[in-house]
Parts: structure tokens; sequence; C-alpha cells
């Protein structure tokens, strides 16, 4: 028969041994993610800023190269790094011959899941959208999900309106999103059938982004094709 | 500083071999489930939370194994978790070196093997007890295993919901994928067969196994 040991008491420790110990690990944690964070960081930023090239690549049709830069109600801000000045970040855009060639910006709305992040482009001189690129996504795969890749829905976004109204300083038509087969108005998006609120969500948070942005990008279209910041103001950006 | 007397394992081919099938962590031992389910609607996520989470076992069992001495019992696991958090965070930092679409991919479920009961598990029952090559042998096993478990899972859920295996299609254009196995209950349907598989070959192993030892008994 099985007898069973009576466990030994736990020895006592010394507070200076618990607190030594876990001191130690501490540091011995803190040093190894800083040098971790420090070797990756030109890595991941060098990531970030290709795939951000990438994408407004796609949102702005014949971009070779970007520039980023502020624009707020003040005009346009060079990027820095230090205070962030009043604004939103955009990236202008250039042909092959360095020729500005229109804007792409970031926009983001509640979807069915989580937040829906993407990058569209905007072109000033027929002032519509010219394409998006979502970023961030956590759709329904099959249903939610076809709003970055659906040919049809898509096609929306190759030249939806986005006219400012030159007294107002607003859009002269809210971008919205109908029902599947409704569209009529070059301003309407197209939804996809079975996925209405992740379509909704993207006409939302475009028609949000350009009640702010357009009208500004109308107004301080002149910077924005010199590609400069005004004296007055630091020089930088992005490439 | 336990002052317990334990027994040290002497690293053999079962050390690494039982994290893959007899301890298996998650067709036997059933842990870790939430990353199994949730990331396994692809092959290559699978594929990067299974690695992601190899690393950490690896990592934190052999600083815990080399530390078990000097760490207190009484605040072993509030050691543990901070030594787990600091893999997860390196390991958070290299995937996004590696690719943002993939970090994307895999969204939260990276910092969540923070929480992965397999790698605490491990720490507590063996690391902590171990020399520094079983730990790391045993942990190896135990990576290999969840990360086998996690490719089980994504090449069928991929396979039947979208008709291909690492992006690659497989079938003509005819093919109607299947959504639902990508989509959450599809990870459950999945699991359930997987799960019905081994129980079905391990129990076959018994049977086997009685049998052959009757026929000794019955030939001696």
């Amino acid at each position: 028969m099985n007898r069973v040991q009576p466990t030994a008491p736990l020895p006592e420790t010394p507070t200076f041994a618990m607190l030594r110990t876990l001191a130690g690990i501490a540091m011995l944690a803190g040093l190894l993610v800083v040098l971790v964070f420090q070797w990756t960081r030109p890595i991941i930023e060098e990531n970030k800023r290709i795939a951000i090239e990438h994408a407004v690549s796609k949102v702005v049709p014949g971009a070779v190269t970007k520039r980023d830069f502020i624009l707020g109600p003040d005009g346009l801000h060079a990027v820095d790094g230090g205070t962030a000045p009043p604004g939103e970040r955009i990236y202008l855009a250039y042909d092959g011959s360095g020729r500005f060639i229109g804007v792409a910006l970031e926009a983001a709305a509640a979807g069915y899941q989580d937040v829906i992040r993407i990058l569209y482009g905007y072109d000033p001189v027929c002032q519509c959208v010219t394409g998006i690129k979502v970023l961030k996504m956590a759709e329904t795969p099959g249903l939610g999900d076809k709003i970055a890749f659906d040919p049809a829905f898509l096609k929306n976004f190759a030249a939806l309106d986005g006219t400012v109204d030159p007294q107002g300083g607003t859009l002269q038509n809210a971008i919205v999103t109908v029902k599947h087969g409704t569209k009529h108005q070059p301003w309407q998006i197209d939804a996809i059938s079975g996925a209405t609120i992740s379509s909704n969500a993207i006409g939302r948070m475009i028609n949000a982004s350009a009640q702010r942005m357009f009208p500004l990008i109308i107004r301080y279209l002149d910077e924005l094709k010199r590609g400069s910041v005004p004296a007055d103001k630091p020089d930088g950006g992005g490439r | 500083m336990t002052g317990q007397l334990i027994r040290q394992e002497q690293v053999t081919p079962d050390t690494f071999l039982r994290g893959l099938w007899e301890e298996n962590p998650v067709f036997v031992m059933m842990l870790g489930l939430c990353p199994v389910l949730a990331v396994t609607n692809s092959t290559i996520n699978a594929l990067a939370m299974g690695l992601a989470t190899t690393f950490v076992l690896v990592s934190s069992g052999a600083l815990i194994s080399l530390l078990r001495n000097l760490i207190p019992k009484q605040v072993r696991i509030a050691t543990y978790i901070v030594i787990i958090a600091t893999f997860v965070t390196i390991v958070d930092y290299l995937i996004q070196a590696i690719s943002l679409d993939l970090y994307n991919a895999l969204g939260a479920f990276i910092q969540l093997i923070v929480v992965n009961c397999v790698i605490l598990g491990r720490a507590e029952a063996y690391a902590s007890k171990q020399k520094l090559p079983a730990a790391v042998v045993n942990a190896l096993g135990m990576g290999a295993g969840f990360t086998l478990a996690l490719l089980c899972l994504g090449t069928v859920r991929e396979l039947l919901g979208a008709g291909s295996i690492l992006g690659f299609h497989l079938f003509s254009a005819n093919f109607e994928p299947w959504v639902v196995m990508v989509l959450p209950p599809g990870g459950f349907f999945v699991l359930g067969s997987w799960l019905l598989l081994f129980e079905y070959l391990k129990q076959r192993r018994a049977r086997k196994a009685e049998a052959a030892a009757e026929v000794m008994a019955h030939g001696s």
C-alpha cells in the first residue's frame, strides 16, 4: 500500500531575494525589448513606407513617388517629427516626370467587426476620387472582405464625384452608399449585396474625410502643386 | 531555491517526440485553443503563429531553465509572465519587420501568445524543473506539435474555404469555395474532425497493443 508522504513546508525566502529576482528579471526584459526594438525600428519604418508608397500608387493611377505633408485649416505643413501641426497627413503623388498628379488620404470608420482603415486617392483636376485601398480590416471573409477586391465595387471609385461647392466650402453632393443596383449618380457608391454594413462604412468614411479635406485641397491647390510649404514654415516631408 | 528534490530527465528522442503525438498541446492536451481556432483560416497564418509560439516556448523555456535555481517559488508566476511577455514583444517586432501583411493578418493574436496556456504550462511543469538541454528540446517538441496542429487545421480550412493552399489555387474556376470553413464555425468543424481522427488512431493503437499482449500471453 502506498503511503502518502507529507509535503515539506516551503522554505522561507528572504524578501530581498524575491525583490532581487523580480528587479533583475525586469531589467533583463527591458534590455532585451529595447535592443530588439532599436534593431527592428528602421526595418519596420521602411516596411511601412513601402506599404504606403505601394498603396499610393494604387489609389492615384500613374503615381511613382510621393511626399508626406500635413494639411490643415491654415495650409500645408511639413512632416518634421516634432509637434504635429493641426491637420491631417496627406500624401502628394507625382508621376515619373515629377509632375503633381493627385493626393492620397487616409480614412477610417467602424465596419462589421472592427474599424476599417483605407487609403483613397483624389484628383483635384476632375475633383473626383480615383481609387481606394483597404489598409486594415477584420470583415467577414467571403462577405464583407469583398470591399478590398470585388472588381464591381472597386469600379465605384474610378471617378467618384467629389466636387467642392465653391460657395459653401463643402461637397456639392455628399458621397453616399446606395443599395446594390440603384446607383444613378456619380457621387453614389453601389453597395455589395450581402455586405451592406461594410459598403456603408466605406461610403461614410470617404464622405466624412472628403467633407473635411477636399475643400482644403482645392483652397491650397497652388501650394500642393508646388509641393513645398511657404518660407515661414519648416520644409521637410517624405521623399 | 525551491529546496525540493526533482528528478532530472535525460534528453532522449522521446523528450522531443512527446510534444508531437503523445502530449500534443492541441489534439491531446487541448491547450491554446484560442489561436488554434482564430488564426487557422489560412495555411500561412497557421504557420506564422506556430513558429511565433515555438520561438516564445523555446526562448522562455531556456531562460526559465537557466534561472530556475534563482527564482523563488513565491514569485515564480510573476517572473515567468514577465519572461514570456518579453519574448512575445520580441516576436511581435520581428514579425512586423518580416511582413506587415502577415502582422495585420495575425492581429491581436500575436500579443495574446502571452496568455497561451501551453507556454505557461511548460514553464511551470517542465522548464522550471529541468536542465537547459531537456527544457529546450521539450519546448521544441511542444512547439513543433503546436505548429503541426495549426497546419492541420489551416491547410484543410484554406483548401475547402478558398480552394487554395499557401495562396496557390488548386481547383478549377468552377470550384465554389465552402466559405463557412474560413469563418469561425469552420474552425470548430475542422478541429472536431481532427480530434475524432486522433482519438480513432489512439484507440486503434491501444487495441493493437492489447491484441499483441494477448498473443504474447497465450504464446508463452
